[in-house]
């Protein structure tokens, strides 16, 4: 089916300004694709059906909107935890300021040099993941990052890597419009844990794709900064091996628009694919959760816990998918996506699916908006407790489950410090 | 201690009379019990008196050592020294039961204007008194109340009065779903709290509790006021004779 004319025009122009970066022929080859796939699909309109909730013109714009700089009296995100720091600003890798690019256990590059390499494992993967995870669902801005995006990380972990990779994503400039790519390949018996954290840019475009051999595990913490204005779209496309392990979750406070998606799927027996964020927002915030899980073989376990607490007119949207193709017997799906409404002004969209063609599965879903409840809060105030503090604790106990999926006790403690930083800096009285 | 003068209290959502006129004063190291059917307001007036909403006051007033309580929000109550023990404790997952009596305790502490414990003091301290009341580490670690027992939730909540060392406890039905050997071990709890500057309201509909906390005063209640008062024999009236004769006699 031919595009609609404006569609077609908003992306020509939208891709006008941009030069696709010059490397190896394989990498060449897959910007050329990606290019293609994104002319043919076309960026976003409302009338798509999974951009109904989220309104995706700040992204298709040209230019990108500026944002503020916030500047934040809270210590660095991560501060306490050893890690190998890798400094982006406004998507600019930063060297001086980045750990050198080196751990026992790891190939580490940057995705320029990678990409301008004739013969590279991450050949693979680069744009791979991404193009599988076009269908069904269309998601241009994956498409428009594997074309144009020529900064990012690639990282082949091929044992158990004793710390964590740590993305920082500063926002320097008001204007900055920033793509980074990643791609990350766990071997077989590896195990690997990437952090980010950080605002990134007024406008943040960014796509990981992440392939975890059997036997390997993959754990993923971000933070998405603070910026009230920024706006970004993120996408981390996962295929998992047999009795591999995937364990994702996002914090993100504040943001003007949000859009992660994660498309996962599981290709080998026995696989783990947990996938959680808690999100909180106050005011201009619009934040979108896009999942979607495929089971595509045995005895798969996958869990997505969603948690939104929202005010003062902010929009949280949820839509989660748990696809179970014929054969994947013994799957355990869990899906969850819930709201606290902290006033009247707030508001949360939210469309679970569930598509199951194996008759051996035990799936689940649910999805709740509700308010702070009146007998817990009586509770905790008859026991001294001043209200803001009851309200803030149970705004705690409402997200401990996204909380829990947390592996990491350091890196938990560090994202409920940001919790209670954000609620306390607003709390009545 | 506590002294409820005329008190009548409707629903705030409704034209429903609960309260009466109800008169009541709990002098200091005093237990009384307040006794009724269903629906005599027993329940209603431990929630008036901790500040639940919900509660229009129509008339009277209730002072807490001349305090007057019915001004207060329930957090500055409870600073005050007045303790609801609930007669159903509600369950807050993801919130630790120790980081809750702890928040609560230094809360308390910090209203009064007095220092806040240290994790060390209040640590030693949580720990002689869950001992006493055979609440192991686990129940102090897990989330409050999620997925105790029943007996395990009502120890819970002498847990947290024997933390907080309030001056008035209302104990409301905290008999209710317990065998035998939890509410002797509830009752041991509560006895262990009796002194001269501390007064307990227990609201129950039973005899039995009070086997275990010797009242020193009995009120019974009905349709909204306190029709009798007597000493403990008035509770083994209502268990020999039930409600009904006593209320037909008042009448």
């Amino acid at each position: 089916m031919a595009l609609p004319q404006s569609k077609v025009d908003e992306t020509t122009a939208r891709i006008e300004g941009l030069t696709l970066p010059d490397g190896a022929v394989w990498a060449n080859a897959a910007r050329t694709s990606a290019l293609g796939r994104l002319q043919e699909m076309g960026l976003p309109g409302r009338r798509d059906e999974y951009w109904r909730f989220t309104r995706p013109e700040g992204l298709n714009a040209v230019e990108a909107a500026p944002a503020a700089i916030l500047k934040s009296d809270e210590p660095p995100m991560f501060d306490g935890i050893d890690r190998l720091k890798i400094v982006f600003r406004d998507g600019e890798f930063d060297a001086e300021a980045s750990d050198e690019l080196a751990l026992e256990g790891l190939e580490i590059e940057r995705l320029v040099d990678a990409t301008s390499t004739d013969i590279h494992w991450a050949k693979e993967i680069f744009g791979a993941l991404e193009a599988r995870g076009q269908t069904p669902v269309a998601r241009p801005f994956a498409a428009l990052n594997t074309a144009f995006a020529s900064e990012g990380i690639v990282i082949r972990a091929t044992k158990k890597v004793s710390k964590p990779i740590s993305l920082i994503y500063l926002h320097e400039s008001e204007v900055s419009d920033a793509m980074l790519h990643f791609v990350i390949r766990v071997e077989t018996g590896a195990d690997l844990t990437v952090l980010e954290n950080g605002p990134a840019a007024a406008r943040f475009n960014k796509c990981m794709e992440v392939e975890i051999a059997d036997g390997g595990a993959f754990h993923h913490v971000r933070a998405q900064g603070r910026d009230h204005e920024r706006q970004a779209v993120t996408h981390i496309f996962a295929k998992l091996g047999a009795e591999s392990v995937f364990k994702s979750f996002t914090l993100t406070v504040n943001g003007r628009l949000t859009r992660n998606e994660a498309v996962i799927e599981m290709t080998g027996d026995d696989g783990v694919a947990h996938i959680a964020g808690a999100a909180l927002g106050d005011g201009d915030f619009h934040h979108d959760d896009t999942v979607f899980v495929t089971h595509d073989a045995l005895n798969g376990e996958s869990r997505q816990v969603f948690k939104k607490v929202l005010r003062n007119g902010a929009v949280g949207a949820f839509q989660g998918k748990i696809l179970v193709k014929e054969g994947a017997q013994k799957t355990d799906g869990y899906q969850i996506s819930q709201s606290l409404l902290l006033d009247e002004d707030a508001q949360f969209l939210a469309k679970p699916e569930l598509e199951i063609y194996a008759d051996d599965v035990a799936c689940s879903h649910g999805s709740t908006s509700g308010a702070i409840d009146d007998g817990a809060l009586f509770y905790l105030r008859a026991r001294g407790i001043p209200k803001g503090i009851a309200q803030d604790l149970l705004t705690l106990s409402f997200l401990a489950e996204a909380i829990d999926e947390i592996e990491d006790e350091a890196i938990a403690a560090d994202i409920l410090g940001r919790l209670e930083g954000w609620l306390s800096r607003r709390r009545d009285g | 201690m506590l002294n409820i003068n005329n008190l009548h209290v409707k629903l705030e959502e409704e034209e429903k009379q609960i309260l009466k006129g109800v008169n009541l004063d709990v002098p200091a190291g005093q237990v009384h019990a307040i006794m009724g059917p269903n629906g005599s307001g027993k329940s209603t007036l431990s929630y008036v008196l901790s500040g639940r909403d919900g509660y229009e006051v129509t008339d009277g007033s209730a002072t807490l050592e001349g305090e007057d309580l019915l001004e207060m929000e329930p957090e500055e109550r409870a600073s005050a020294g007045l303790f609801l023990a609930f007669q159903y404790p509600v369950e807050i997952p993801g919130v630790g039961n120790m980081t809750f009596l702890r928040t609560a305790t230094n809360a308390q502490r910090k209203a009064r204007g007095e220092e806040e414990l240290s994790a060390a003091d209040f640590l030693k301290q949580i720990r002689e008194k869950a001992k006493s009341l055979k609440i192991d580490a686990d129940m102090l670690k897990r989330p409050v109340n999620v997925g105790f027992s029943g007996g395990e939730k009502k120890r819970n909540e002498i847990l947290q009065m024997a933390m907080l060392e309030p001056k008035m406890c209302i104990l409301d039905e905290t008999d209710s779903g317990l065998d035998v050997d939890a509410m002797k071990l509830v009752a041991e709890g509560v006895n262990a709290l009796r002194s001269e500057g501390r007064s307990f309201l227990v609201i129950t509909h039973y005899q039995r509790l009070l086997d275990h906390i010797k009242p020193d005063v009995v009120h019974i209640m009905a349709d909204g006021k306190i029709v009798k008062t007597g000493g403990p024999e008035l509770a083994l009236e209502v268990e020999n004779n039930g409600y009904a004769d006593l209320l037909s006699e008042v009448a």
